[in-house]
């Protein structure tokens, strides 16, 4: 069922955009970048529209007094609003193809709509309203959203999950939501209609993909007021430039203002602002999973305690044979062997892994497979609820039974058979390891049945859990288990996984008050879950997240859905939240730790004819004020399109305390801030000199 | 004695003392504001003015009342000094009506910005009723507004910031007058005058005519250095030796300005429950300080032709280092007082005593006001770096959102929106030019400053500029008063959202604010935000006048 691997869109045969090279995809999203030049686009972000008013400034100043090195800032400036518009493009263009994919399921699909009186009607899928009943049978598509309330199929879910395997549908329990634009493979089945058309789940994730319904998110409101304000005091600090520069006896070219003021606004996070946080999205929806918000994914991030479902999560589904304690009188080999053959015949997992445990153990093959005893003349004896005993009776007479204790016990007493002293401390044992005690016992022909030993089932936690629970117990993540096991099991199974704590015997209420309990105290919670009761708990908690094969309460209620049904990817979820705050911390940290070395190449520049003294603050030896000023303008461009990679992929993001992790930015964003602009604008500056009229 | 070695020394013995100092002082403030009951001295002051002391302000009523109260102060005082020739001690002293709004202004702001000099302008009667009374008011209104923006990070889930009227009162009678009183006491040992005469008019040796004024001058002067406020009861400041006759007073009015900036960050930590937190704000403001005092003494130093260095415009009786010590503890304190003429600082000197006051008064900062700039600095900091931990930005489990950031962001630029403006307007105003002494950077320096001064309310004068003028008067007045309360507005509205807040617990993906690490951010952040702002203006002025 998980398939990490899939990507929205491969099984229609259009190849992903992230197949694409960057440059390819550039080209591509080009004249959508261009169209993005309209002003009425660009006053939503600020910086950049004053990078638009300067360059429509100059664009006169050019026409009206050309020269080479106006007409070079000019073209500089408006490729820099380009490059800014690019960012955005390509980051929305990825979510385009997405959306175009899942478009071509949504292909208006006829209804049978069941009237009052049981017959059918012919209707459009787009007339369908809530609560409508509607038949739908194999080879069909499913015309909407909605649970199934009568009958089984398997439905193929490839369109919206790029899984191929078909999946069970059925009335009642928690695997009755089907999803419009999906088909039935077999049987027939009838869906209550539970979505508007329009507002289907399909529907849904073509607007997110497309990022029609992006809002901006919290931290991204924020970051922008701050890069507001930053640029209003540049404006200031530039506008109040010209009057202390005619005082000083020079009056600046305008030009040059530009020059300076657009060096100076955050350019670079401005631009890329944007598309770190459409990327953040399109890095969940790589990975199948469905944010109904970037709010949603923002919180992802600040998740202080993880809610775990023990089962499918951290362990595997089943129980399994981990060891095998003999009693009293008997061997290990003797027990092996009585385990496996009356497991030999029983098909539950937990009896399949008997058999492989017993293999493992070396036991010798000798015995057969049961369709070998079966023609021998061996009787496999089922298990029921009133025996609650499984076993087989062998043509020789043996007879092997294993159960639970108490139901072994009971049989070897009424045969007479003895009792071995210690097979009740052995179950105890196991018992308090958190595992499960399956007793075995055979009758031997002529002889009295005697208990063999106890089998050990053990939850078995997944492998490499324990390292990704110390992980995020690394990042300042608390994970609580959830289970309805009993609280000795339930603290066995949570020691070995590692885990920080566990609920224990949960009922969804006991969920819920534990979800209230942790936000009361200021905890951001992340849950996921499937069934209809975990609704209100995924409603309450920050981050839900509803698997796909869940009910659509599920789905409703959670802000995020899981096309894989994976739960363990909640943790992944939490990398991508931190990802993405972070790829803004550092971007914007970049951009502003930039404004240094600009300073020293505009500043001597523009003042240098002032006062020549200021020509020692020329630090980087630039060529000349306008191959100074030139340089700072190309670099300011190139480094906004150098860093579309890094916006669109999120930085690297490994799970260190957040003192390791602000070091590590630090260094790297901060420090590399500082000392990449001066190294840049020198190399561009070394090219731009040898252009001719900037002597 | 070596210079580097000479400056070591006494910025030691100040560092030593203030290290001392400001355990008891802080926790002495912990106290007052934690403190549940009121002096019977307060509760009478609550009757009469009909204050109930148990009663809290949401941050909009709190800042209602600050604001208010600032504006019928600055009202009366206009009135005071306009009415001054009806009034007992008048001596004749007066002010034109834009002079007057200004000195007004000024003093209610703790600008204490004087346009007039205070031998011709103001009367006695001005100076304990009005100037004084203000002097201790306003610096107790700093106070109050750094503790109500404590209690926004320190509370949780509630609305209430304290009282406005409860904080001013506890800051003037429980810790401004009391060490007021003291040091007024030890001044007049070391010997400042103290008395009501009017001046006198003696013949000198030489046979010239020499005017020796008289008047209460250590009252005031321990609460101008105190209360960082700064203004000289005379034209000549501290360097006047009534105000600072020798060595030992020199240190003690160092001391008495650093003292109350430097210790509040402790009663921060106290308040906020983690002593660290404090550390960091005191360990940055006290680099910051030190890092000054550094560069202004090796400017002086480097800049001088004799050996001595630059004695120009420094008083010969403390020389180099004290002077330095001194300027740099005024400027960077919002104090505004003088012992030293700063126009006559070394290019780079005098530039250095500027960026003092353009790092936004927060090294050590004014009383209260120190804190609160540097705090609003704690939240830009934690928010452009926070986000690089991969979390909503947060300090102290308060998180740094939308509300938050706006008005920290609003707060940080209203000083160098300010400055930049009205600096760059007056220099192409003839009106405002012809106030210039200096042509070129130097002049360039003077304008520079002088707004620099008015609009973080740090009251210091460059000298040069003749800024009794209308349009000087006016404008350096609406700095101030725009600075001031807009600041405070901004300030006490971040409070509020911050107040409302839940508060998360601090895990270990929490980023850590009372680290190393944070404290060298905080001092990387709070340098670059206000060189990315003055550079220019810097450039044109005194780096330009350095490199020529």
């Amino acid at each position: 069922m998980t398939t990490t691997a899939h990507h929205l869109p491969h099984h229609h045969g259009h190849p992903g955009p992230g197949h694409k090279s960057l440059g390819a995809q550039a080209m591509e999203n080009l004249p959508q970048a261009l169209t993005k030049l309209d002003p009425r686009h660009l006053v939503r972000q600020p910086v950049i529209f004053v990078v638009w008013i300067g360059s429509v400034l100059t664009t006169v100043l050019a026409v009206l007094h050309p020269s080479v090195f106006t007409i070079s800032v000019t073209i500089w400036l408006w490729v820099t609003i380009v490059f800014a518009n690019l960012a955005e493009a390509i980051a929305e263009g990825r979510g385009k193809a997405q959306a175009a994919s899942l478009r071509q399921t949504r292909t208006t699909t006829m209804a049978r709509r069941l009237r009052g009186d049981g017959t059918e009607q012919q209707v459009s899928g787009q007339d369908l309203r809530l609560g409508d009943l509607v038949v739908v049978e194999a080879g069909q598509v499913i015309p909407g959203d909605g649970d199934v309330v009568e009958g089984v199929a398997t439905v193929d879910e490839s369109a919206i999950t790029g899984e191929s395997a078909p999946v069970i549908r059925e009335s009642g329990g928690d695997r009755c939501a089907v999803t419009g634009g999906t088909t039935v493979l077999s049987d027939r089945i009838v869906v209550r209609i539970t979505s508007k058309p329009g507002e289907t789940f399909i529907d849904r994730m073509i607007a997110l993909v497309e990022g029609a319904a992006r809002q901006k998110t919290p931290n991204e409101m924020a970051l922008g007021i701050l890069l507001t304000v930053l640029t209003l005091i540049f404006v200031l600090a530039v506008i109040a430039l010209q009057p202390m520069a005619i005082y000083s006896g020079g009056r600046l070219s305008l030009v040059a203002l530009v020059a300076l003021l657009v060096c100076l606004i955050p350019t670079t996070i401005g631009a890329l602002l944007s598309a770190i946080g459409i990327a953040g999205m399109d890095r969940l929806v790589q990975r199948n999973v469905l944010a109904m918000s970037g709010r949603a994914v923002e919180a992802a991030g600040d998740v202080s305690t993880l809610l775990l479902d023990k089962t499918g999560t951290i362990t595997f589904g089943n129980r399994r044979a981990s060891d095998v304690l003999p009693v009293e009188g008997a061997t290990r080999e003797e027990l092996l062997r009585a385990a496996y053959l009356s497991s030999l015949a029983d098909e539950t997992p937990e009896g399949r892994s008997i058999v492989d445990y017993a293999l493992g153990e070396g036991l010798a093959s000798d015995v057969g497979s049961a369709a070998e005893l079966g023609r021998r003349g061996a009787e496999f004896v089922p298990f029921t609820a009133q025996t609650r005993m499984s076993g087989v009776d062998l043509p020789d007479g043996t007879r092997v039974r294993k159960g639970a204790g108490s139901a072994v016990a009971a049989w070897v007493h009424d045969d007479g058979g003895h009792m071995a002293h210690d097979v009740d401390d052995r179950v105890a044992e196991i018992s308090n390891a958190g595992g499960t005690p399956l007793v075995v016992a055979i009758q031997e022909p002529g002889q009295a049945p005697r208990q063999l030993g106890v089998v050990f089932l053990k939850d078995i936690v997944k492998p490499g859990m324990a390292e990704r629970f110390g992980q995020l117990r690394q990042m300042g993540i608390r994970t609580v288990m959830i289970t309805g096991d009993n609280p000795l099991t339930a603290a066995a199974i949570a020691a070995e996984a590692g885990v920080d704590d566990f609920l224990a015997e949960a009922t969804p209420e006991d969920k819920m008050a534990l979800i209230k309990a942790e936000q009361e105290g200021g905890r951001l919670v992340a849950m996921t879950g499937d069934g209809t009761n975990d609704a209100p708990a995924l409603a309450q908690a920050d981050v839900g997240v509803a698997m796909n094969t869940g009910t659509s309460a599920a789905k409703e209620a959670g802000n995020m859905v899981d096309l894989d049904s994976d739960p363990t990817k909640l943790i992944d979820i939490v990398g991508i939240g931190k990802q993405l705050l972070i790829t803004r911390g550092a971007l914007t940290t970049f951009s502003i730790a930039n404004d240094i070395a600009k300073y020293f190449a505009i500043i001597p520049a523009m003042f240098v004819g002032i006062y020549p003294g200021l020509a020692t603050l020329n630090i980087m030896r630039l060529h000349s004020p306008e191959s100074a000023m030139l340089s700072a303008v190309i670099f300011n461009a190139l480094v906004i399109v150098a860093l579309i990679p890094l916006s669109l992929r999120g930085v690297r993001y490994r799970p260190l305390s957040a003192a390791a992790l602000l070091r590590r930015n630090l260094v790297i964003y901060g420090i590399g801030g500082i000392v990449t602009p001066f190294v840049g604008i020198k190399v561009i500056d070394l090219l731009v000199s040898l252009l001719p009229g900037l002597a | 004695m070596n210079p580097t070695v000479q400056t070591l020394l006494y910025l030691g013995t100040v560092v030593v003392i203030l290290a001392v100092l400001h355990v008891p002082l802080g926790e002495w403030m912990f106290k007052v504001f934690t403190d549940e009951r009121d002096w019977r001295l307060e509760r009478l002051l609550y009757r009469v003015v009909g204050v109930a002391p148990r009663s809290e302000q949401r941050w909009t009523v709190y800042a209602t009342s600050v604001v208010a109260f600032g504006v019928v102060s600055v009202l009366f005082l206009w009135l005071l000094i306009l009415g001054q020739g009806w009034l007992p001690w008048g001596m004749g002293r007066s002010q034109d009506w834009h002079t007057a709004l200004n000195t007004a202004i000024s003093f209610t702001t703790n600008t204490n910005w004087q346009s007039y000099a205070g031998e011709t302008g103001a009367g006695h009667t001005v100076q304990m009723v009005g100037l004084t009374v203000q002097n201790f008011v306003s610096a107790g209104t700093g106070i109050a507004v750094a503790v109500a923006l404590i209690r926004g990070i320190a509370r949780h889930g509630t609305d209430r910031l304290g009282n406005f009227w409860v904080d001013l009162t506890r800051s003037c009678v429980r810790v401004l007058l009391p060490i007021a009183a003291v040091a007024a006491v030890l001044l007049i040992v070391g010997g400042v005058i103290q008395n009501l005469d009017v001046p006198h008019t003696i013949t000198t040796i030489t046979g010239g005519q020499q005017v020796i004024q008289g008047g209460p001058v250590a009252s005031q002067e321990a609460i101008k250095l105190l209360g960082t406020n700064g203004g000289g009861f005379f034209n000549a400041n501290s360097a006047h030796p009534f105000e600072n006759p020798n060595g030992w007073t020199n240190l003690l009015e160092i001391v008495l300005v650093l003292m109350i900036p430097f210790s509040l960050p402790w009663t921060y930590g106290r308040m906020v429950g983690d002593r660290r937190q404090g550390g960091v704000v005191t360990a940055v403001m006290g680099v910051l300080y030190a890092v000054s005092v550094g560069l202004t003494a090796w400017a002086e130093r480097a800049a001088a032709s004799g050996l001595a260095g630059s004695l120009e415009g420094k008083e010969v009786r403390f020389g180099i280092v004290p002077s330095v010590v001194f300027g740099a503890a005024t400027t960077g304190t919002s104090t505004g007082a003088v012992n030293s003429m700063h126009e006559s600082y070394s290019a780079l000197g005098g530039g250095v005593l500027m960026i003092n006051m353009q790092l936004g008064e927060v090294s050590p900062g004014g009383v209260g006001t120190g804190l609160y700039g540097m705090l609003v600095m704690v939240v830009i900091t934690v928010f452009i770096a926070g986000l690089m931990v991969g979390r909503t930005p947060e300090v102290l489990g308060k998180t740094i959102g939308r509300r938050e950031i706006t008005y920290a962001a609003l707060a940080s630029v209203t000083m160098p929106a300010l400055v930049l403006l009205f600096t760059g307007a007056s220099l192409v105003l003839p009106a405002a030019r012809a106030a210039l002494l200096n042509s070129g950077p130097h002049g360039l320096s003077e304008m520079l400053y002088a707004y620099t001064s008015a609009s973080n309310n740090n009251g210091s004068a460059f000298a040069g500029l003749s800024a009794d003028q209308p349009w000087l008067n006016l404008t350096l007045g609406g700095c101030m008063f725009i600075a001031r309360f807009a600041i405070i507005v901004f300030t006490l509205a971040l409070a509020g959202a911050l107040v409302e807040q839940r508060r998360r617990p601090a895990t270990v993906g929490t980023m850590p604010t009372h680290t190393p690490l944070f404290a060298t951010l905080l001092t990387g952040i709070v340098i670059v935000l206000a060189a990315l702002t003055f550079f220019p203006a810097l450039a044109l002025g005194p780096l330009a006048e350095a490199l020529s």
